[in-house]
């Protein structure tokens, strides 16, 4: 359980980074936090030809907060999302999920955006992140585009990253002070990869109401206007308006045919309704 | 001195190096010219080895099955059973492979990663064979065979009758399919072995974690045709033995092979994919049982079938038969009942070997029994508890030979379920069952009460003809002529806590400080013979050798102070480290330093042995020692996620005279977590072509800290009748009862739902499973109200 004999490299830009992954001739594999990475290297899972360190690039690690945003650099870790090293304006929803990401040995090191761009359905970040309504920013040889974070992932373990494109921030709007939301998650132990997650946010201020559906087969399942199953938001008591029935309904036609997976999904994102503060 | 003697909760000496990181395991050990070995290992789990194909170039680095044949014998583990069907593994595969994972071509380079590339390059044509991966389906005549000469896929069929047909009257009879999942030891250090072939001592050298280094040795030198002078085992420290670091691998005799004949060491570290798929695997068994009962619960007799998976071979040293031919013996638990049928078959299915694993064949037996004992509860309105005091042995029938002629040597059974019950507030939760919980969670409780027979010698072993027979269990107490004192034995402490429990025992004898008397163990240059570290023995055998030896060695130690003090030997006592005398007294490092020191001052009477003892020990009856348990467990279920947390967990055990108590409880604790892996969490699966399913621990999941609850443990000490001090081996007690307990604690709270769960482990799916086919069988029967309503 050794890895293949490959290439390595630590570029100090993003353009030297973009220069070596957009070479074609070989396998060429981006490394972050290598939490996933290195066990899939040693397994022989992926045999690169090269392998790219991210993580000697400056800008990757830069943090930038707005007025409506917080711009978080893709080499940012779990644990500086849960030490709040990354200011929270998320009403506290990005530093708890970074609090049950995996293990902390695992935090320390595996990064944001080595998470969305390694695409395992069941990782937490791409369901929060599709509740608040975050977008990824790929740079490539012909410049930037932004993305929904929960159109990043086309399929298990497949994110949408072009020839030569390298995810650079995470962008994550601020959230109202009257936003609420929830998050849970159902895993076989502490630290385990789920196999329910559901999320949500309303944010009535903003007009936002969203449910999310994570840990399915494949990508997560947003429900972006998700007045019909949660409310408005304005309610005191969310649960009062949630439907499990439509989601369960939805489920189906998303494919998930099984009715006890179809079960433990409508109850992870009733749970998480359930935990959202009151008003 | 605070006390440090029989008894005494002492820290551990062994804890210094580990809890600084300071241990040397096989991994840790770096010979110099030391190259890398990978394996070539079959993808397939039946075929036939059509052509394997190496790299000119590679050639002189891998080896394969012709390059070893002469100089090596397959390895065969053969039971004298009757009727026993021996198997030949090979050491690598050639005409067939019968499991994925099993050795085909050995290859060497400067590092594993290199040797893996090598490994790579080999090519091997396959013709791909229907594999046998059902132990039921294995038994049918339109079977594929595993080994073809048998004619069937079963290495041993046995079967027991005793007065069966008297039970049938019985009013109350219930049926029920049990059966435990595969699962792997998964210690956190995996088998590793390096072999180098030393020159001077004229000797092969084979480091390998190992808990019994002699029984290697043993098995080594057959494989390899050596004089077992030529042989040499060294364990250093193991991270977790289990009964897997008992076993001869291919592997171990691959290294031995390639070291005599390279010249330089070679290492070999199985990875844990290699762990998961093809070593380590254990536990699987389904029992086809019947219980007999009156309506007061009354144990009328058990009737069962009962299959073990045995996998592709038979393993040395403890061979394919022990597990399932084991069910036949311990089955009846610790209850007194006078009808028992029971057959049982070793079946062969295109696995890799069933191996034993801390708890043996007990952990399914108590999960079987265990589970059909609450049925006759349920069934006749009593509470679980009463059932068992209704059946359990009776501390009055002391000594007690069982339906089985076990020999249950001492104990209150039904005390440790008394007092397991105090500790648990059983109307309590009786209560809020009846109101529910406001979480919408389903609470219950459940016990299990088992015994463990440790320490079973000879006579036991002769019976199963297997290679390996325990004889008396020998030590050497030898001191240095500074006054210090080595132990040494052939057993093997790994979490044994042997480096600190084994000078507790000398040191109650001899009276010196335990930080002057060091374990010497590990290594079969240094060490008496032993069968090594398994069955709950040590504390028994290593344990009454120990102060077997001490009391020879307190002796001669006397012997020289009566001289030294100028008195007869009558007259003086060993106490604290000195020899006193009437006036007098003189210290253990005086007695030490004239021995070896100042010869001049000893007369020429003196006994020659000197201070140095090896002598064997076996207890009075080595039937074998019988500590027991009750575990009670209260379980919380949710019964839309499937989720099942254990909120409160108890256990009353009796291991007799405890050497240590503290290193009991850690015995308690980790046997409890490797139970709860058992019950919850662990599954080794396999597709219908024999392929496992978790190759990593991202599928084969473990509890982690989170998911092990710190238990409420009571001890009772009913000192054993025939061993040193009253001890009784109970080193793998807590591994035997949690599946059943939290078993019977899962159904308890599914009760109102109509579902239960027999299959181990319980997860989250199979918990949602049984709850649907509940809901099922309750829409069923909803057409008959229905129809009564229309009429």
């Amino acid at each position: 359980m050794k890895p293949v004999d490959f290439d390595y490299a630590r570029p100090d830009t993003v353009d030297a980074a973009i220069k070596l992954v957009a070479d074609d001739s070989r396998i060429v594999k981006m490394m972050a936090g290598s939490q996933s990475l290195g066990p899939m290297l040693n397994l022989r899972l992926v045999q690169p030809d090269l392998v790219v360190d991210l993580t000697g690039i400056e800008e990757l690690r830069r943090i930038e907060e707005r007025t409506d945003q917080i711009l978080i650099g893709a080499c940012i870790t779990h644990a500086d999302i849960e030490d709040l090293r990354v200011p929270d304006i998320t009403q506290g929803a990005l530093p708890t999920v970074a609090n049950g990401i995996a293990y902390r040995a695992v935090r320390n090191r595996g990064t944001i955006g080595g998470s969305l761009t390694h695409a395992d359905p069941s990782a937490d970040w791409h369901s929060i992140l599709a509740a608040v309504g975050a977008h990824v920013v790929l740079r490539g040889p012909d410049g930037e585009r932004a993305i929904a974070v929960e159109a990043y992932m086309i399929g298990a373990l497949e994110a949408d990253l072009q020839p030569g494109e390298v995810l650079v921030r995470v962008e994550v709007p601020r959230l109202s002070k009257s936003a609420r939301w929830g998050y849970y998650k159902s895993c076989r132990k502490t630290g385990e990869f789920a196999h329910a997650i559901g999320a949500f946010v309303t944010d009535p201020d903003r007009g936002v109401s969203r449910a999310v559906i994570g840990a399915t087969e494949s990508r997560t399942i947003v429900i972006a206007k998700a007045d019909n199953v949660i409310g408005d938001g304005r309610t005191p008591r969310l649960l009062d308006k949630f439907d499990g029935g439509a989601v369960d309904e939805l489920l189906g036609k998303a494919g998930m045919a099984d009715p006890l997976d179809r079960q433990t999904h409508v109850t992870a994102l009733r749970r998480a309704i359930e935990q959202a503060r009151p008003q | 001195m605070a006390k440090q003697g029989v008894g005494a909760s002492v820290s551990r000496k062994e804890d210094d190096r580990f809890l600084r990181g300071r241990g040397e395991y096989v991994g840790d050990i770096r010979l110099a010219g030391m190259r890398d070995v990978a394996f070539v290992r079959s993808p397939l789990a039946h075929a036939r080895i059509k052509d394997i194909r190496i790299p000119s170039h590679l050639r002189d680095s891998v080896f394969i099955a012709s390059d070893l044949a002469a100089d090596t014998r397959p390895i065969r583990a053969v039971s004298g059973l009757p009727g026993f069907k021996p198997s030949d593994q090979p050491i690598l595969a050639f005409e067939k492979v019968r499991q994925v994972g099993e050795l085909i071509a050995m290859c060497v380079a400067d590092t594993r990663a290199e040797a893996e590339d090598i490994a790579a390059a080999v090519e091997v044509d396959f013709e791909e064979l229907p594999a046998v991966h059902d132990m039921l389906l294995a038994r049918r005549p339109d079977a594929a065979l595993v080994h073809e000469e048998w004619g069937d896929n079963v290495f041993l069929e046995t079967f027991v009758d005793i007065n069966m047909e008297a039970a049938y009257d019985a009013p109350v009879k219930i049926t029920r399919e049990i059966s435990t999942a595969r699962q792997s030891m998964a210690p956190m250090e995996g088998r590793g072995t390096i072999a180098v072939w030393h020159k001077r001592m004229d000797q092969l050298v084979l480091y390998t974690g190992n808990q019994q280094p002699h029984i290697v040795r043993n098995g080594l030198s057959e494989c390899l045709k050596l004089d077992q002078l030529k042989v040499r085992i060294i364990s250093p420290d193991v991270g977790g033995g289990f009964g897997y670091k008992g076993i001869v691998l291919t592997e171990d005799v691959c290294l031995g092979w390639l070291a005599m004949r390279c010249g330089y060491p070679v290492r070999w570290i199985e990875d844990r994919r290699e762990h998961l798929t093809a070593g380590a695997n254990c536990r699987e068994h389904h029992y086809n049982i019947t219980v007999y009962a009156d309506r007061d619960g009354t144990l009328r007799g058990v009737e069962c079938e009962a299959s073990v998976d045995s996998g592709a071979y038979s393993s040395y040293p403890f061979s394919a038969c022990l597990e399932a031919a084991q069910v036949a013996s311990i089955l009846p638990g610790p209850y007194d009942f006078p009808s028992y049928r029971c057959r049982t078959w070793s079946v062969s299915t295109n696995k890799c070997p069933i191996l034993p694993y801390r708890g043996v064949a007990r952990t399914g037996v108590c999960y079987a029994i265990e589970l059909m004992m609450d049925a006759i509860a349920h069934e006749c309105g009593l509470e679980p508890y009463e059932v068992r005091l209704k059946n359990l042995v009776r501390p009055e029938q002391m000594p007690f030979d069982n339906i089985t002629n076990k020999h249950f040597d001492s104990g209150d059974y039904p005390e440790s379920l008394r007092q397991a019950l105090a500790r648990t507030d059983l109307a309590g939760i009786r209560a809020r069952q009846k109101t529910g919980e406001p979480d919408g969670r389903l609470i219950g409780v459940g016990l299990a009460v088992y015994c463990e027979q440790g320490a079973h010698g000879t006579s036991v072993y002769a019976g199963w003809g297997i290679p390996m027979v325990p004889g008396h269990e020998q030590a050497t107490a030898r001191m240095t002529p500074d006054g210090g004192l080595e132990l040494r034995i052939g057993a093997h402490s790994h979490g044994q806590s042997m480096e600190t429990t084994l000078p507790q025992v000398a040191h109650e004898i001899l009276g010196i400080d335990i930080a002057r008397i060091k374990l010497v163990h590990g290594d079969t240059e240094y060490t008496p013979y032993s069968t090594g570290s398994w069955g709950s023995r040590c504390a028994v055998m290593s344990g009454g050798a120990v102060a077997t030896a001490s009391r020879e060695l307190a002796k001669l130690v006397k012997s020289i102070g009566a001289h030294l003090l100028q008195t007869d030997v009558e007259n003086v006592k060993l106490e604290n480290g000195l020899v006193t005398g009437p006036s007098n007294s003189v210290t253990i490092e005086e007695i030490a330093h004239t021995w070896y020191r100042r010869p001049q001052d000893l007369p020429s009477t003196v006994d020659p042995r000197g201070l140095e003892v090896t002598i064997g020990y076996k207890p009075v009856r080595d039937s074998g020692t019988f500590s027991y348990a009750t575990h009670i467990a209260v379980v919380a279920v949710d019964p839309e996620l499937g989720d099942i947390e254990l909120i409160d967990y108890v256990i009353v055990e009796d291991g007799g005279k405890l050497i240590n108590p503290m290193v009991v409880d850690g015995q308690i604790y980790g046997g409890l977590a490797q139970g709860i892996g058992t019950a919850l969490y662990e599954e080794m699966n396999f597709d219908a072509s024999g392929q496992p399913l978790a190759s990593t621990f991202a599928d084969y999941i473990l509890p982690g800290p989170t998911e092990v609850p710190a238990p409420k443990v009571g001890h009772m000490e009913t000192l054993a009748p025939y061993t040193e001090f009253g001890v009784k081996g109970l080193g793998e007690g807590g591994a035997i009862a949690p599946p059943a307990a939290i078993g019977n604690a899962v159904n308890d709270a599914l009760r109102p739902l109509g579902a239960q769960l027999l299959h181990t482990p319980m997860t989250p799916r199979r918990v949602l499973e049984a709850i649907q086919a509940a809901a099922g069988d309750r829409k069923e029967k909803r057409p008959e109200v229905a129809e009564g309503l229309s009429a």
